[in-house]
């Protein structure tokens, strides 16, 4: 429910880097799928807790410390709302998306799989959600399986019950939305699936959450993640949502303080979750900072934010197809702003720096997505990627500058 | 509109990107380098034959691709060890950005300094040239 009226000029003035110049142009930053920009509600949380109430958590007797892992704390309550979780201790805070899937498959994996079960991955994932998978595999002898997706960018249905024929599978851990090219992927259908063929589900929400609400309840999915970067949050800060009785389940990740219930020379009790997997001092103002976004976004509401960014993916989508010979990749029915796109003999490293010039920042490379640009027949992709707060505007200037960038390489 | 940026992609390096003069796997050499960049699939190899000719197939972004081509045109008739003080020389020019009268053609390239992701790619053929001398003095 949305508490402020989505008015695009006063949110810009909430992100005081928005008014930067880049080359002595006004910035176009159209690189928020890598990490967003902060507004100042933010950053003035985070100010707030070093210039007023910190001390570490947890720990102190004394009133700072207490305030401060109220505040803490406090955040965590904030997240469990924000997913619908059931409860605070199925939050577990990490370091980034990379961590908590890291510490899923260390933890989760080394125990309640065994060898010979297989662990299935997408053909559109992150580096993130398909190294440690191999890794697992690896160390654990479990079978890594890819499941294909069609040209438009979409989950092949077919490849995924191919994959799970066998009844081997124990988890599939697939992307909520593709950080190259803009897919959605069903979760609550795959995770219906997944779990009527006895597999848990692992979604990497990474850029989903960033642009429509997750219940992860309805979705009914048993692992959630995170970064808080993406969704206008600080660096430093992850989220890992797993059901209570995994987490319960699950051995700790990391050992030291924080994590224990009981220390001796003999044996050491684990604390209980979430506190179990967030060994040693965390990262306080940026949990703090993390909060404070997620009260950012939930008074504009995934509404009225949902509303504009498909306004602008549409508009985007246009203004590309009018580049002549631009290829976007990918097709999928439901997509978000997330463009990935080459040109012939125009190399996405040449279209970014020339764009850069003129102050608009995309992203080039393989967007730690290697085995995708394969799939796409592709080495690299230019990518450009909205914001609730990115205007039709700073689109048109995309058009204008590729156009400019097709005459020079024609 | 693009002035400064048309001052590293100026008229010699969209030419001999898009028409390089010296691209191409000759029929005979006498070793061959490789130079990729992992972080965006730029890829090239370049082919030495004793007497200072130099060819090369590059695969990427317009920087490296005519860098490759400009290197192949100042190492000619040059002696390996010429050609590894010339390779010191450009490194010097595209990281400093100043230009040195010595090395012609390949300042076109000096652009490059003000980009720091970029240098890896105007540097890439080079690389690929000291791994193909490498190979030959081994074999040779
Ligand atoms: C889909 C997806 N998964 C995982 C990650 C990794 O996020 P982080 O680097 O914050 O751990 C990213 C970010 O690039 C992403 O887009």
């Amino acid at each position: 429910m949305s508490v402020r009226e989505f008015n695009l000029d006063e949110i810009r003035k909430d992100f005081p880097i928005l008014a930067q110049q880049v080359h002595g142009r006004k910035l176009v930053f159209l690189d928020s799928a890598a990490s967003a920009q902060k507004p100042r509600a933010v950053i003035d949380a985070m100010v707030h807790v070093m210039e007023a109430q910190y001390a570490n958590v947890h720990r102190g007797l004394h009133w700072m410390s207490e305030r401060t892992s109220d505040a803490y704390e406090a955040a965590r309550d904030k997240v469990a709302a924000f997913l619908n979780a059931q409860a605070r201790e199925e939050i577990v805070f990490t370091r980034n998306a990379t961590e908590s899937i890291n510490l899923v498959a260390y933890t989760h994996g080394r125990t309640a799989l065994r060898p010979g079960d297989a662990v299935v991955v997408s053909e559109m994932e992150h580096h993130a959600n398909l190294v440690p998978w191999q890794m697992l595999r690896d160390a654990h002898g479990v079978e890594l399986r890819i499941a294909k997706i069609t040209d438009s960018g979409e989950i092949d249905w077919e490849s995924l019950e191919a994959q799970f024929a066998d009844g081997k599978v124990k988890l599939l851990a697939i992307t909520h939305m593709s950080n190259v090219l803009g897919s959605y992927t069903p979760a609550e259908r795959l995770v219906a699936f997944a779990h009527a063929r006895g597999a848990k589900v692992l979604l990497d929400g990474c850029q989903a959450i960033v642009h429509r609400a997750v219940d992860v309840q309805a979705l009914d999915v048993d692992f959630y993640v995170f970064s808080g970067h993406k969704l206008y949050g600080p660096t430093g800060i992850g989220v890992l949502y797993a059901k209570r009785e995994l987490l319960d389940a699950m051995p700790p990740f990391m050992a030291g303080g924080e994590m224990i219930e009981s220390v001796s020379y003999q044996r050491t009790k684990w604390a209980q979750p979430p506190h179990r997997f967030e060994a040693g001092t965390p990262a306080i103002v940026e949990t703090i900072g993390l909060g404070a976004a997620i009260d950012y976004v939930q008074a504009l509401g995934f509404e009225a934010i949902a509303a504009h960014e498909r306004a602008l993916t549409e508009h985007g989508l246009k203004v590309l197809a009018g580049i002549e010979d631009l290829r976007v990749l990918g097709a999928a029915q439901d997509r978000g702003g997330v463009l990935s796109f080459t040109m012939p003999d125009a190399h996405a490293h040449d279209i970014a720096t020339l764009l850069d010039r003129q102050g608009i920042a995309v992203r080039a490379g393989h967007h730690c997505a290697e085995p995708l640009m394969g799939r796409m027949g592709v080495t690299a992709t230019a990518r450009a990627s909205f914001a609730l707060y990115t205007t039709r505007e700073e689109i048109d200037a995309l058009g204008a500058g590729l156009l400019r960038i097709r005459q020079m390489f024609k | 509109m693009m002035s400064e940026s048309q001052e590293l992609y100026q008229a010699l390096i969209m030419e001999r990107s898009k028409a390089p003069h010296f691209a191409g796997r000759p029929e005979a050499f006498d070793a061959q380098g490789q130079g990729e960049n992992a972080m965006c699939g730029d890829r090239v190899q370049v082919f030495w034959q004793r007497g200072g000719v130099v060819r090369h197939e590059a695969h990427g972004c317009a920087i490296m691709t005519a860098s490759a081509d400009l290197m192949a045109q100042a190492v000619a008739e040059k002696t390996p060890s010429q050609m590894t003080a010339l390779r010191g020389a450009f490194e010097e020019v595209v990281t400093s950005g100043r230009e040195n009268p010595a090395l012609g053609d390949l300042n076109a390239l000096a652009g490059v300094a003000q980009y720091r992701s970029r240098i890896r790619c105007a540097t890439l053929p080079w690389v690929a040239l000291a791994e193909a001398l490498k190979e030959g003095q081994v074999h040779g």
